[in-house]
């Protein structure tokens, strides 16, 4: 394996991790006007209130790996999707604010919880949006942009964006599902089944559209010999949402919550099977876009050394703060 | 412009980050060790404002880690092969280690034992510092960059050691470090004052108003002493940065005179209205009597940076430093009179310098980064090459909602940070369990928050 592939790898598992685990936090906040009590709210932060910053940082090592590695591509990539990832930015930005201040507040607490649900839902439906995009083509002439401001509005963009929502909501249900009990818990567990079905509608929705909307991707799946072996991701998709509703029914909630990272692993592979070996599709390969083999080596050493302690550390957070969150629990 | 306003705001929650971080952790080991409550009263309390500065510190610096590729694509495709690596490393080794164990550290006080605990604050500390290290390695090498070739229209990398410990980085790391400390040092002496106004005596406010004024009273004559020798440093390697702090237009013979106030102009060349100091400018920038310094005239026009700027924002850095180092001092003399915690009038002193800390760094920050210009890396890549391709309107309309988003939402957490300050540490230490019955305009069952 070449070290830009090594690269690519260390990317695609930073991005899989943010959205595996800030997926479920910013869920939290796509299923806040499902459940308007104050004190149940109030439980509901708390249960990520000690990790949700440690899960927002894979999304600056994703940022940061990829300007250290691919320093063409973070170059057009992000003067591409300008003002979509300025849109995610500010979105977190109110989110992330309201963890801290909601608590706080008073007679202003109703608008925090506001900025936390609209802030949550912005930045899913932006980061779907990103992605979309991505998987369109971005117009690139002379390794710079070359389209218009607004080329990421479109039709498939919006629906990733729903879907990623939909992603997100999911993960966040059943994460509550585990975190929480009693009356709470059935009423998310009603939550879980219709979110499983619209997620899977998603599933297979932008499934069908992807290869029509790039003519390259339609190749890469039909034309390149690659159909035999990506024949088994549907079926697969198909065991887990059965497991899924079997899970549900019987209140497995650990492995609802498993089930659910599985059913987005299988759609991430399925992303990354479609636009390898690009970085960006169809113009930019991996090897075109590389760092200097001194930059990609002297981050390499670090990150293979300090990536797998990271994961421990966050591990033993998620271990020190297991169980249900107590009845009136509060953020601070 | 965006990115100045972005980074501007960025820098004042870090560097409360840093200072306030350790300064929770020696609170936080001076309870551990002498058992007194009120030093866990105070951790607790700063715990509080640390956490939402640095929640602020967070949202904004995941916008910094994407704006330079939003904003600087050129930029970013020509060094980020040197400052790519450098960020990367900050986020591995620092900002996983804080968010990491600052779960831990706000949440864990009944989760984990005392020692793991205080190993949870030492290590966020830690990562603060760690931070530190990072973002000015890369910092300074774009003010003096080193160790790198360059090759295809972008610089490749040679030697890491070089390019990390380039030659202003020790300097600008042990400024920027120590000024982070007494920024905190300001604002907690200041906070103490406020509250000894008002008349409280108890142990905790007593307490953070010495130690923040011992601190202050250690650091500031030592950051005196760095900001002297990081001066000599960037004479030898910015010239034209120098000249342009000093206002200063022709090289002088026999000892340059220092401009103690005045209004250079950078169309006519000339500083007018200015008071000078005969020799004070040579035995400040070279530590001789009649040392030579370069004009700004000896750099071609566009090489230079804004005179007009810098000249004020360095004077305004300079002249706090030198109030907080005399506030430092008085507060000696009162100590040893034993009229410290009596005294009002040093009181309303200490009160109006709080903010003064922010100031100042931010007055610094601006010297050495206007100084740069017209250079985004120091004689390598100018600023005009490090831009964007998109269009003005999309940048237009960024900023305005940036600007809109940072006034409402770092408004108001810069406004329940004020409102914690007022309050103070609590008098009287209430355990969390016994709150609820107090509690009862609101659910009853809900201990409120402490803050509240």
């Amino acid at each position: 394996m070449s070290i830009t592939t090594a690269w690519a790898a260390i990317i695609a598992f930073g991005l899989f991790m943010y959205v595996a685990l800030d997926g479920f936090d910013l869920g939290i906040g796509l299923i806040f006007p499902f459940f308007p009590d104050d004190e149940e709210r109030n439980m509901m932060m708390h249960s990520v209130a000690p990790v949700w910053d440690g899960n927002e940082t894979w999304l600056v090592l994703g940022g940061a790996a990829l300007y250290a590695a691919f320093p063409v591509v973070y170059g057009v990539a992000l003067s591409a999707l300008y003002l979509p990832i300025v849109m995610m930015l500010v979105c977190l930005i109110f989110r992330g604010v309201s963890f801290e201040i909601r608590g706080k507040a008073k007679r202003t607490k109703h608008l925090w919880d506001l900025s936390f649900m609209v802030g949550s839902a912005g930045a899913s439906f932006f980061q779907g949006i990103i992605l979309g995009a991505y998987l369109q083509g971005i117009p690139v002439t002379n390794e710079s942009f070359s389209g218009d401001s607004f080329f990421w509005l479109h039709p498939f963009s919006i629906l990733t964006g729903l879907g990623l929502m939909a992603t997100y909501a999911l993960l966040g249900a059943c994460w509550l599902v585990m975190k929480m009990d009693g009356d709470l818990q059935r009423r998310l567990y009603g939550l879980v089944t219709p979110l499983t079905v619209v997620l899977l509608v998603f599933i297979v929705g932008v499934s069908i559209w992807t290869p029509m909307i790039s003519v390259q991707i339609a190749h890469r799946w039909f034309d390149s010999g690659l159909l035999s072996r990506l024949i088994v991701v549907p079926f697969l998709v198909a065991i887990v949402a059965l497991s899924m509703f079997i899970a549900i029914k019987h209140r497995r909630e650990k492995t609802a919550f498993v089930l659910t990272l599985l059913l987005v692993l299988l759609g991430y592979i399925g992303l990354l099977v479609s636009v390898w070996p690009y970085a960006i599709p169809f113009t930019i390969t991996l090897t075109d876009a590389a760092a200097p083999r001194s930059s990609q080596i002297f981050t390499l050493v670090g990150t293979v050394i300090i990536v797998p302690i990271i994961l421990v550390y966050t591990t033993a957070g998620y271990w020190i703060f297991r169980g249900k969150v107590a009845q009136g629990a509060q953020y601070h | 412009m965006q990115f100045a306003f972005t980074v501007s705001f960025h820098i004042i929650f870090p560097a409360m980050s840093i200072g306030l971080a350790n300064f929770i952790a020696v609170l936080e080991g001076a309870w551990l060790k002498t058992g007194k409550e009120h030093y866990k009263d105070l951790c607790l309390y700063w715990s509080k404002v640390f956490a939402i500065g640095f929640g602020m510190g967070v949202v904004s610096g995941v916008v910094m880690a994407y704006q330079f590729g939003t904003n600087w694509a050129g930029f970013s495709k020509f060094a980020g092969p040197v400052t790519g690596p450098l960020l990367t490393y900050e986020v591995m080794t620092a900002f996983f280690l804080e968010a990491g164990f600052l779960g831990i550290m706000l949440f864990g006080w009944d989760k984990v034992g005392r020692r793991a605990h205080f190993a949870a604050t030492v290590l966020v500390a830690l990562g603060t510092l760690v931070s530190t290290f990072w973002i000015l390695a890369s910092n300074s090498w774009m003010q003096t960059p080193q160790g790198f070739a360059i090759e295809n229209g972008r610089v490749v990398p040679l030697d890491w050691f070089k390019i990390v410990f380039n030659p202003s980085f020790p300097y600008r790391l042990f400024h920027m470090a120590i000024a982070t400390f007494i920024v905190v040092a300001l604002i907690v002496a200041a906070t103490g004052a406020w509250h000894l106004l008002k008349g409280r005596r108890d142990p905790a406010v007593k307490t953070m108003y010495s130690m923040a004024l011992w601190l202050l009273l250690a650091l500031a004559p030592i950051q005196i002493l760095v900001g002297d020798q990081h001066g000599l440093n960037t004479r030898k390697y910015q010239p034209a940065k120098i000249a342009a702090i000093e206002g200063l237009w022709e090289t002088e013979h026999g000892g340059t005179a220092l401009n103690l106030v005045g209004f250079p102009d950078m169309n006519t060349e000339t500083t007018r209205y200015a008071v000078q100091i005969p020799h004070l400018g040579s035995l400040i920038l070279t530590h001789s009597w009649d040392g030579e310094i370069q004009g700004l005239k000896e750099f071609p026009k566009e090489d230079r940076p804004n005179s007009s700027i810098i000249f004020w924002t360095f004077r305004l850095m300079a002249g706090l430093g030198m109030l907080m180092a005399l506030l430092a001092l008085l507060g000696l003399l009162l100590r040893r009179g034993g009229r410290l915690f009596e005294n009002r009038l040093y009181q309303r002193f200490v009160l109006l310098m709080g903010p003064t800390g922010l100031i100042a760094l931010i007055a610094g920050w601006v010297t050495t980064e206007v100084g740069r210009q017209p250079w985004v890396v120091y004689g390598v890549m100018r600023t005009v090459d490090a831009v964007s391709p998109i269009s003005a309107q999309a940048v237009g309309l960024a900023l305005m909602v940036f600007i809109l988003v940072y006034f409402m939402v770092f408004g108001t957490g810069i406004y329940y940070i004020f409102r914690l300050l007022l309050q103070g540490p609590s008098a009287t230490r209430v355990p969390p369990s016994a709150i609820p019955e107090l509690d009862a305009d609101h659910s009853g069952r809900r201990p409120m928050s402490a803050v509240e």
